[in-house]
């Protein structure tokens, strides 16, 4: 995030990026669903996922071009991703992994644009996306296996005396993956985008030395990149892995 | 565009370092939104754009394996030309060879028929030349018999006459020949 025009050098709030703003007032009374910046680079960042892949796919070249060979890149990547962490059977639901995937990668790429706005750094959006993935991995297991999906929650192999204690660790661990899981993704977005927000403030204060801090802002921005693109892969091969678990038990 | 702050109450607490990601009240409407932007996104994704880029990845393996059937079978094609070409050439080989084989016996069994007429020829010849010889010779012989039986009667007409009997000198020229080794 490059420097913002804060009212003193040393007055610098790290958190002013992540605030959410109405751009379009809409309050039902019971629930306030105001269109805000949160949502409008939503749009943008499915917009230009949009357009990216439209572009791409639209020259249908046997022999890909650039552009199609990175939507293919990703789609070949993803799928392998699903198929490999959770076997064939999952890959019906490869589209809503693959969804999952570009949406979070936009978003993240997105926000390192500078004054932008970063979706998935708020915990509300990593929240309704990890619940998501939790509601429907447990739905699947239950439909797929019926009450038997519950010994998923049994260690059968352990010795009968643990085994309740287990049990008890093992459905603790099973509600605690969307927080991991959205908490994950969203934590990581935030720091980093504090951290980039906190040094760019340091070179406003610290003068000729400021030539320090934009050495760091550098690097952790190119580690911004990484982590953009890295936190998008973790969250879509957790998805993978706790649908794995749903499939095949373990 | 309004771009006013969420709440009063929030913008005092973001001065003082708050997080706004704990702001629960401005969490409904990111949900909201999130949600028609990330089902909009998987209804395009899944209408049109997966689909084309899935059959593309088909069509190209396809044509890949396709080009790949053909070229093998262009493979063995050649190997089955080189195959014909191989026999074909063994079978000229054997024929050559089947005809050089009968022109030598042809040509043997006429050189052996050309050397047996020209043997019989020469034979036949020299017989003749040999009953010739042997007609000259007792022709010789009978003249020499007829000369010497001649000259002894001259010879004992002058030196003796009257004393010549002609089958006493017959006699002696015939003793005389075949002593000499001319009679036989």
């Amino acid at each position: 995030m490059a420097k913002q025009a804060v009212e003193g050098e040393f007055n610098i709030d790290p958190m002013h990026q992540f605030e959410i703003k109405k751009l379009i007032p809409l309050d039902l009374g019971i629930v306030d669903i105001s269109f805000t910046n949160s949502a409008l680079f939503a749009f943008i960042a499915v917009a230009a996922t949009i357009v990216f892949m439209w572009t791409a796919v639209s020259g249908q070249g046997l022999i890909p071009g650039r552009m199609q060979s990175v939507a293919e890149g990703i789609y070949e990547f993803v799928r392998n991703m699903v198929r490999d962490t959770a076997g064939d059977e999952a890959l019906k639901y490869f589209p809503y992994i693959f969804t999952l995937f570009v949406f979070i990668l936009a978003c993240n790429l997105l926000g390192m644009i500078p004054y932008s706005f970063t979706v998935t750094s708020h915990f509300a959006v990593t929240v309704f996306l990890a619940l998501s993935v939790f509601i429907t991995v447990t739905a699947i297991g239950f439909m797929k296996h019926g009450t038997h999906f519950l010994s998923f929650f049994w260690p059968a192999d352990a010795p009968a005396a643990v085994r309740p204690l287990l049990c008890i660790i093992e459905v603790i661990s099973y509600f605690v993956r969307p927080v991991s899981h959205s908490i994950r993704l969203g934590a990581n977005m935030m720091a980093g985008h504090a951290v980039l927000k906190v040094l760019g403030g340091f070179v406003g204060a610290m003068g000729v030395l400021g030539i320090l801090p934009i050495l760091g802002v550098t690097a952790i921005t190119l580690l911004e990149f990484v982590v953009a693109i890295l936190q998008a892969y973790v969250f879509a091969i957790l998805t993978c892995v706790y649908l794995n678990d749903s499939l095949n038990l373990h | 565009m309004a771009t006013e702050s969420h709440a009063a109450g929030d913008a005092a607490a973001h001065g003082s370092g708050g997080m706004p990601q704990l702001d629960f009240s401005t969490w409904a409407a990111q949900i909201f939104w999130a949600a028609i932007a990330i089902f909009v996104l998987y209804k395009v994704l899944t209408n049109s754009i997966l689909p084309k880029i899935s059959a593309t990845l088909e069509d190209r393996h396809n044509v890949i394996a396709d080009d790949l059937d053909s070229a093998a079978e262009l493979k063995r094609q050649a190997e089955e030309a080189e195959a014909a070409h191989n026999a074909a050439l063994a079978t000229a080989k054997a024929d050559a060879n089947k005809i050089i084989a009968e022109a030598q016996g042809e040509i043997d069994a006429e050189l052996a028929a050309a050397s047996a007429e020209a043997d019989a020829e020469i034979s036949a010849r020299t017989a003749e030349s040999e009953a010739r010889i042997n007609a000259i010779r007792e022709e010789a012989k009978s003249n020499a018999q007829f000369i010497a039986a001649d000259t002894a009667q001259a010879l004992l007409d002058k030196l003796a006459p009257g004393v010549a009997d002609k089958s006493a000198i017959d006699a002696a020229v015939n003793r005389a020949l075949a002593s000499s080794g001319v009679a036989k």
